[in-house]
């Protein structure tokens, strides 16, 4: 379904992707690991074109390196990024409104779905989203993205600096949008809510993917987690 | 009194709502794309000759519709093969573009209409008074376009508040580059609101041509005044530049219309002055022009948010 073969990636003149390749399957899920600054985010940025990317970049058959962004999202490329960016003046309501692309043709995920699923945000859903705490924001993003019916998700670091009682929510989410058959690319720095619901995990270190294995085969693999995850 | 009164407010609000026309979409295009448009006045002074030339061949009414919606197809034009481009290079090219443009603008009317006023003016019918007070008559024309600009006001309300393309426009102003990740296309919405703030400037000058003076100095003199408002706002705070047009409005036309000196003023205070000396004897009215300015620098001062303007830039 994503295919990135070769991908480079820059600021400035430092050079942050040194090479990438990865590839997710129709309905899979994968979660991209490594540890503070190797270029996790970078991937996914250069994926959606915020970041200019170099190098070889398909989507379902289709080139979309360096597309605008709203045209990559429109081809069903959803993309939730670490910043968290709520539209703080809109409404929880207006947020999610606004994750739907096209209002005559809506998708899948409806309103009343998230506001169940997350009572907190049923609470506050009249209320400017700006209020939210870190959590619910973060279950308000990316209940957002999918109210534009991606065929695949990219969530970085969905979990990070949020209450273990959050992240396990999170966690349900994830695996509730991995079983309504959503490909998911997840970002996260360890070990986590991600190892039990992966097909695959992908190690980055240095600008570049350096294991490609399934979550057993990571956690059996000291040699990697040594060197590229735990400090 | 009582009748200065009456009337400095009517006209102060007049004035202000005016203003409020032009630093909307200051504001707006400001706060989504961070570009301080230069060339905004210029647009105003556009509509107004544009209103003036069209008016002598297919009528007042009509110019007045036609005229604010072709400067709207120029400011798109504008934003999408001149802007857009610029932008890649960062926001003091954006600056030095609009400032450009500006000047391109002026001297282009200045070629084709010449340097003294034209003679744009409502038809004779609309020159009557709407009512009478104290022996002063409120022209119908004043009435209209009070209307219009009223109506103008709660059109973007509407627009802002109650439409999914508001919805876009008000996530934009915070997080453009999230609403482009959502599938919606910003950058043609970024040409949507310059071309609607553009004809937001138009209409200002089509209605106000009459009122002022239709000539190639207004863009000018105006201009300064709509970034003061815009500051005193708050940068990118639209109700903030609503109060600080009204505000500026008021204030501006109170002045001009009291017949007072700072003389009087210190007098009235228990000030014995001569109300006629070379300080002292300095009329509001004289004053009146610098207000706005007054206010820019104390507000720079003692609030520099501005009125409504966020605490982070
Ligand atoms: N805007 C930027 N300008 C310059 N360098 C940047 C910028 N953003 C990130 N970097 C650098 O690029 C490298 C990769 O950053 P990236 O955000 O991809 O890291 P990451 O793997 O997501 O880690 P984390 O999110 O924990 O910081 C880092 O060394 C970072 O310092
Ligand atoms: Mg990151």
């Amino acid at each position: 379904m994503l295919e990135v073969k070769d991908l480079h990636a820059y600021y400035g003149k430092s050079h942050i992707l040194n090479g990438v390749d990865l590839s997710i399957g129709e309905g899979e899920v994968v979660s991209l690991l490594g540890r503070n600054g190797v270029g996790r985010s970078t991937t996914v940025k250069a994926i959606m074109g915020e970041v200019p990317p170099r190098g070889s970049i398909r989507f379902r058959g289709e080139q979309i390196a360096g597309l605008p962004n709203h045209r990559i999202a429109r081809k069903g490329l959803g993309y939730v990024p670490e910043s968290r960016d709520v539209f703080p003046t809109l409404t929880v309501r207006e947020n999610l409104e606004l994750g739907v692309k096209n209002t005559r043709r809506p998708g899948k995920w409806k309103v009343p779905q998230f506001l169940d699923m997350f009572p907190n945000l049923a609470r506050r859903a009249d209320a400017p989203a700006g209020v939210l705490s870190g959590g619910e924001k973060q279950m308000l993003t990316i209940s957002r993205t999918l109210m534009g019916d991606p065929a695949l998700i990219m969530i970085d670091e969905p979990t990070e600096g949020l209450a273990p009682l959050i992240v396990k929510q999170i966690g349900e989410l994830i695996a509730e949008i991995a079983a309504a058959g959503v490909s998911i690319l997840l970002v996260e720095q360890k070990l986590s809510i991600a190892m039990d619901i992966s097909h695959r995990v992908l190690v980055m270190g240095h600008g570049r993917i350096v294991f490609e294995g399934t979550p057993a085969a990571l956690r059996g693999d000291q040699t990697v987690r040594g060197e590229w995850l735990e400090v | 009194m009582l009748e200065v009164i009456v009337f400095s407010t009517l006209n102060g609000l007049l004035y202000g709502l005016l203003l409020f026309m032009l630093s909307s979409g200051l504001t707006l295009i400001f706060s989504m794309m961070g570009v301080l448009n230069f060339a905004h006045a210029s647009f105003y002074m556009l509509g107004a000759y544009f209103a003036y030339a069209l008016g002598l061949h297919i009528g007042f009414w009509p110019a007045l519709f036609l005229a604010p919606l072709l400067v709207a197809v120029l400011g798109a034009v504008v934003e999408r093969f001149g802007l857009r481009r610029v932008h890649e290079n960062g926001h003091v090219a954006e600056l030095l573009f609009t400032f450009g443009l500006a000047y391109v603008i002026d001297e282009t009317v200045h070629l084709l209409w010449g340097s003294i006023p034209v003679s744009y003016s409502a038809p004779e019918a609309l020159r009557a008074p709407l009512f009478s007070l104290f022996g002063t008559d409120y022209s119908i024309y004043r009435g209209v376009t009070m209307m219009i600009a009223i109506l103008m006001f709660v059109a973007l309300w509407f627009l802002l508040k109650k439409t999914r393309v508001g919805l876009m426009i008000r996530a934009a102003l915070t997080h453009g580059a999230m609403v482009g990740h959502l599938g919606h296309n910003v950058p043609r919405l970024f040409m949507g609101v310059f071309a609607f703030g553009c004809g937001l400037a138009a209409l200002a000058g089509v209605i106000g041509g009459p009122l002022l003076s239709t000539e190639p100095g207004m863009a000018q003199s105006l201009g300064p005044v709509v970034f003061v408002v815009v500051v005193v706002g708050g940068m990118g705070s639209l109700s903030g530049a609503f109060y600080a047009s009204l505000l500026i409005g008021l204030v501006q036309t109170f002045f001009v219309a009291l017949d007072v000196s700072i003389g009087d003023l210190l007098n009235g205070l228990g000030f014995a002055v001569d109300p006629y000396g070379e300080v002292t004897g300095i009329t509001l009215a004289s004053i009146a022009p610098m207000t706005p300015f007054i206010l820019l620098v104390l507000i720079l001062i003692f609030r520099p948010r501005g009125l409504m303007g966020e605490l982070e830039p």
